[in-house]
């Protein structure tokens, strides 16, 4: 490779940059032409074509010409300092182990933030209820895949037990939604363990895949058991959240009060929407604060023991068993309380709603946050949920940004934007158990 | 499966031969895969507060019977009898994990199993999981912070700060295993296995690795364990240094089958045993770099 040659001799090696670039160029060319130099139009009774040959050139040439000047900065900055992005990484290192050491103020800064989201307008409490949905099913997640290792694909079909569980409690049997929200994470902790057992076996990809058909498996009995979930017609009707009991509603059946009239308010949607956030926000830092203790725990320091190596594992008397069910079913209970909110956030749930994206979203999370990382998974579902709607604006350009972040983020930090670990317990130093 | 059903016998005191105490008793233990026999009707008593070393060729089966002992794998035939003062436990009816959780037989491997992300600390924490884990209630207890599991903790870090201290790791504590060097990650290993309060410590290969000076301080590691702690150690080892030095007794294995077994001294000169690491020889005369490596009197060249 031309970018070897350059490093070995230490000077620049002009033919290959320019080799380089022109190779760049030609791939532009072979790319641009079908993509860029061709547009259909439609004139009367059909579709035709017209030719923009001038843009592909504009293609070409810009391609060239940065390419070039990428070789030649490269090539410089190598024979001169250390290389571009090992550097860059290097400082965002730094940057990721200063966060987890000090990820109490920045996580109690980030806390009054988001406790001040209601305070600004509709559209930012709905988009942050929705990154809270996410913060919880990636802090749910990351008990699974960061901290037991266990490669889950399927996630989302926790997420849909839990909301179909309330769905269906709700309509059904007119449960309201606090007495479906444990039953949701029980339901869910219950399918959580029977997707364990039969991958009791498997890792790494095999176990991917099984999971990836797992979550499949439930969406598509969702899809087809009419008459129990009305299939792709969904749910709807689901009772909203009440205020312990208080209904956010313009006025309450006789002998009942809305949440406004005990409150001596006038009534105002945006007094549920808040209510939701908060209430999505309370349910995620019970996420966070239960996992981060339970770390602590002898069975958190085996699901990780369990990550790092499961033989050892069983040599050491550790029932390897029960510590992957375990962390799947807490894994799903999460998911599953998550669901639930998301059911009677929406008062109507669908099949759509729990695709494989879902998963994949989920999973990106964890995976761009950093594995068993608390805050990158805040940090993560704001780039991933947030910062694509934030980038309205950019139009058709926006899926393009983000994936060029998502590419950025992988190049500088393959290990997750906050990839530290800190130990669970010290012997020395802050926190130290003595 | 309860202990119940692993438990054959009530421990009745069997005449302790010459004041020891019987730990281990395999029993014809055979172990196939396909048309492979790996160990052939092996049998052998290992006694507590002893070095028991198992020592032979490549491929002689030694690791097997580890993996049979600690369950990894199942053995085709033969009983494994472990006694403990509570009971007799029959290892090759139990889970792997019951087996180091129930029975106390711990194990270090030949390709060193720590859990590298962790630190020291958190690896010898890990090795007392079983203990925790009861003290915490299922963690509950610990969930809700009671003292009943915030002094079990405790108790725990004491012990792993005592195992810290005693492997010479004590600085490193909150380092990551992975990080360690190669000694002392096989010690860190060693004192994992230790905090699981074994009553036999299987050792696969402890001293591969490490140089004349870390040989030294193992060999002193492992006979403090014995002498101190009263538990029995079975030993698997290539080096004689080590082998010859702190093992009370030696049995050899080639081709899955016991050629030898007796005292260090006694088996060092059989002629079987000499046969099997050396193959056939036509004259008595071993080059002198072998009978070094073997740890044989030195030079029998130069006496004729």
């Amino acid at each position: 490779m031309a970018v070897q040659s350059i490093a070995v001799t230490g000077r620049v090696d002009i033919p290959a940059i320019v080799k380089e670039a022109f190779l760049a160029a030609v791939v532009t060319f072979a790319l641009s032409i079908p993509l860029v130099g061709f547009q259909t139009v439609d004139v009367m009774g059909g579709i035709d074509y017209v030719t923009h040959f001038d843009r592909v050139a504009y293609a070409v040439v810009s391609v060239f010409i940065g390419r070039l000047t990428l070789g030649w900065l490269k090539a410089t900055r190598a024979t001169t300092a250390g290389s571009g992005p090992s550097a860059a990484s290097a400082a965002m290192a730094r940057i990721a182990a200063l966060a987890s050491e000090y990820s109490l103020p920045i996580g109690a800064v980030g806390l009054l933030l988001a406790v001040a989201v209601p305070f600004t307008n509709n559209y930012y409490i709905d988009l942050g209820t929705t990154v809270m949905i996410y913060v919880m099913l990636g802090w749910g997640l990351n008990i699974v895949v960061g901290l037991a290792g266990l490669l889950d694909l399927g996630y989302v079909a926790f997420y849909a037990v839990g909301a179909y569980t309330v769905g269906l409690l709700s309509v059904n049997f007119g449960l309201g939604f606090w007495v479906c929200l444990p039953l949701a994470g029980f339901f869910a902790a219950g399918f959580g363990m029977l997707l364990g057992f039969p991958v009791l076996r498997l890792r790494g990809d095999y176990l991917a895949i099984v999971t990836l058909g797992f979550g499949e498996i439930i969406r598509i009995v969702l899809l087809n058991w009419q008459s129990l979930t009305n299939g792709p017609n969904g749910i709807g009707d689901i009772p909203r959240p009440s205020f312990f009991g208080l209904p956010f509603a313009r006025s309450a059946p006789a002998g009942h009060e809305t949440f406004a009239q005990f409150f001596g308010l006038d009534f105002d949607p945006n007094q549920r929407t808040t209510f939701l956030y908060y209430l999505i926000l309370i349910l995620a830092l019970i996420t966070n604060l239960f996992t981060m203790r339970i770390r602590r725990l002898p069975v958190g320091r085996a699901w990780e023991a369990l990550r790092e190596d499961e033989i050892a594992c069983r040599a050491i008397g550790i029932n390897a068993t029960n510590v992957k069910l375990s962390a799947f079913a807490i894994g799903a209970m999460f998911a599953g309380f998550a669901g639930s909110f998301f059911g009677a956030k929406q008062g109507f749930i669908s099949p759509e709603s729990f695709n494989f994206t879902e998963s994949a979203t989920i999973l990106a999370i964890v995976v761009l946050g950093g594995m068993g990382s608390q805050l990158g998974v805040v940090l993560a579902a704001l780039i991933l949920v947030g910062l694509p709607e934030l980038g309205r604006e950019f139009e058709q350009y926006r899926m393009l940004l983000f994936g060029a972040a998502m590419v950025g983020i992988m190049v500088f930090r393959p290990r997750g934007l906050l990839a530290h670990r800190t130990p669970s317990i010290r012997l020395y130093g802050k926190g130290a158990a003595s | 499966m309860s202990a119940a059903s692993v438990m054959a016998r009530p421990a009745t005191a069997r005449p302790a031969v010459s004041g020891k105490v019987p730990l281990l008793d395999v029993e014809h233990l055979s172990m196939r895969f396909g048309g492979l026999v790996a160990v052939d009707d092996l049998s052998f008593t290992a006694y507590a507060g002893e070095v028991t070393a198992i020592i032979g060729p490549n491929g002689a089966g030694k690791t097997t019977v580890f993996n049979c002992l600690t369950g990894f794998y199942k053995p085709s035939a033969g009983r494994l009898t472990l006694t403990r003062p509570d009971g007799e436990y029959l290892l090759e009816r139990m889970e792997g994990f019951r087996i180091a959780r129930m029975a106390g037989v711990a194990r270090t491997f030949q390709n060193i199993r720590l859990f590298p992300g962790m630190t020291c600390l958190e690896n010898l924490m890990v090795g007392q999981h079983n203990a925790l884990m009861a003290a915490s209630g299922f963690s509950l207890a610990g969930l809700l912070g009671l003292a009943r599991y915030r002094d079990a903790e405790k108790a725990a870090i004491d012990k792993a700060r005592f195992w810290l201290t005693k492997l010479g790791l004590l600085a490193q504590a909150d380092m990551e295993a992975g990080n360690l060097p190669y000694g002392a990650q096989r010690r860190l290993e060693i004192g994992r296995a230790m905090c699981t309060g074994p009553a036999l410590l299987c050792l696969d290969e402890p001293a591969a690795g490490l140089n004349p000076r870390e040989s030294a301080e193992l060999n002193d590691l492992l006979l403090s364990i014995r002498d101190e702690h009263g538990i029995g150690v079975l030993l698997i080892e290539h080096d004689m240094s080590v082998v010859m030095k702190i093992s009370d007794h030696v049995i050899v294995l080639d081709y899955g089958s016991k050629i030898a077994d007796g005292a260090p001294e006694a088996v060092r000169n059989d002629p079987a045993v000499i046969k099997a690491y050396l193959g056939e020889e036509e004259s008595d005369e071993l080059p002198p770099e072998v009978a070094a490596d073997l740890g044989l009197p030195q030079p029998t060249a130069e006496t004729p």
